[in-house]
């Protein structure tokens, strides 16, 4: 069901970065080429909303489509190599104590919660607004949202086309762990969601640690 | 009733089209042999930062396949379009376009000056000189629906790609629910590795069927998409359906 777990050797007492990001908030950050960012899902079965950008280039950004596509496989885990629409590697996931990621789900928005849960959700806190917000902090903006990666979230598809919102795989302290193959420019929801049993109702806040290059615990 | 707006137009493999499809017209597209594959972009016609958004018509139908009563929509939680005929029952929203390295490797390289029109020209570059001609560029660009394809995802999610799912005279009305800029590419799925190189053409025409009835069968599929045609329909105040 999942891919084979990896663990990392990176020593959390090396890391160049070590913060927490509340539930509804975001980040943003240039990876450079060879640093590693390992995102911890604190509590568990919570939805790390990410999507990357070429650094240099951002209309080269993250497409599910032809990652999923490249791979052969519907799910993101250890192995899996992050592409552009034009086929650039942006990030590899090199270690991964949860075994399964999607991206197929999207990313929460004001608008698509009234479709999905009723007009009353208007006017919560989304994904798209965080997004959105840290965008236009990089000149970038609503062009350039695009199909993201949910972290530690679990959306399985059937063989018959249906797709279902599982419990999340995921448990307090799993990880997932990724190399920047390029300069890569990171911006993450750490997704406010209040609707979806997915995360027992219930957002929390997630760890992330940035290394500068994969030095070993000794 | 079936009043054509737009005449016949046969589209061959490997090519690539766009127009401007009103709210209540519908755009019907026929696999003439069989096999064919249509990628598929939809942009908003005044507004283009709105355009189709794959997971939220997904997420928001919780449906990995399009077929006949799927709304698709825009990431603004508006309906662009409804696949109000079917006769393929599954296309595929997963897989996206290919790109012309990937027809390089499988087939060798191409050219004008040596296969002339015949050229294996890649989707996505195709489709970014079309979003060209609209003033949009790459990050323009979404996830597409491959019409007339077929891929399943099995328990661990390796995805399938199914030849032959589309048998000729194979169609698919998709009825635009607002002002629509529709983009399509007829290169085959990339994860169809025929070493033949033999892209399929379809058929499209365009004509007025009206906007979603009060009692139209994709807005009553769930609540969801009444909620997502309520939203539509505020959009479009003239056409609001009696």
């Amino acid at each position: 069901m999942t891919g084979v777990l990896v663990t990392s050797g990176l020593d959390p007492a090396a890391a160049v970065l070590d913060e927490v990001v509340q539930a509804g908030d975001g980040w943003t950050r240039v990876l450079r080429a060879g640093q590693h960012l390992r995102i911890v899902d604190l509590a568990g079965n919570q939805a790390v909303d990410t999507l990357f950008y070429d650094a240099h280039d951002t209309a080269e950004r993250y497409s599910a489509q032809d990652t999923i596509r490249a791979q052969g496989s519907l799910y993101l885990t250890s192995g899996s190599r992050l592409l552009t629409g034009s086929g650039r590697e942006l990030v590899t996931i090199v270690a991964d104590t949860c075994g399964r990621h999607d991206t197929v789900g999207g990313a929460c928005s004001q608008e698509s919660n009234v479709v999905r849960y009723g007009a009353h959700t208007r006017h919560m806190h989304a994904c798209r607004q965080t997004f959105l917000a840290h965008a236009l902090a990089w000149g970038l903006g609503k062009r350039d949202l695009t199909h993201n990666v949910n972290f530690f979230m679990n959306v399985p598809i059937t063989p018959e086309g249906g797709l279902t919102f599982e419990d999340g795989l995921s448990a307090p302290g799993k990880y997932v762990e990724l190399r920047a193959e390029r300069d890569v420019l990171v911006l993450i929801s750490n997704c406010p969601q209040l609707n979806n049993p997915c995360n027992a109702f219930d957002p929390t806040p997630v760890q992330l640690l940035v290394w500068d290059a994969a030095i070993p615990v000794a | 009733m079936t009043q054509s707006l737009v005449a016949r137009h046969v589209l061959p493999g490997a090519a690539t089209w766009s127009g401007l499809l009103r709210r209540g017209s519908a755009l019907e597209v026929e696999d003439l042999e069989g096999g064919a594959n249509v990628a598929l972009l939809l942009v908003d016609a005044a507004r283009p930062a709105e355009r189709l958004n794959v997971p939220d018509t997904l997420k928001a139908q919780h449906v990995a396949r399009i077929a006949a009563g799927v709304a698709l929509y825009s990431d603004m939680g508006r309906v662009m379009a409804s696949v109000i005929e079917d006769t393929c029952g599954w296309h595929d929203p997963l897989c996206g376009h290919g790109r012309q390295a990937d027809v390089d490797a499988l087939h060798g390289p191409t050219s004008f000056a040596a296969d002339r029109n015949a050229a294996r020209r890649g989707a996505r570059e195709e489709l970014l000189l079309e979003l060209a001609k609209h003033d949009l560029g790459a990050r323009d660009m979404a996830a597409t629906i491959n019409l007339f394809s077929k891929v399943t995802v099995d328990a661990d999610g390796a995805l399938r790609f199914h030849p032959g799912s589309s048998p000729a005279g194979s169609r698919v009305v998709l009825r635009a629910d607002g002002d629509v800029l529709v983009l399509l590419n007829t290169a085959p799925h990339p994860l169809h590795r025929n070493p033949l190189w033999d892209p399929r053409p379809v058929a499209i025409a365009v004509r007025a069927v009206g906007p979603a009835a009060a009692d139209d069968p994709v807005r009553l599929a769930c609540p969801e998409n009444e909620r997502g045609f309520a939203a539509t329909d505020a959009d479009h105040p003239a056409g609001r359906p009696a």
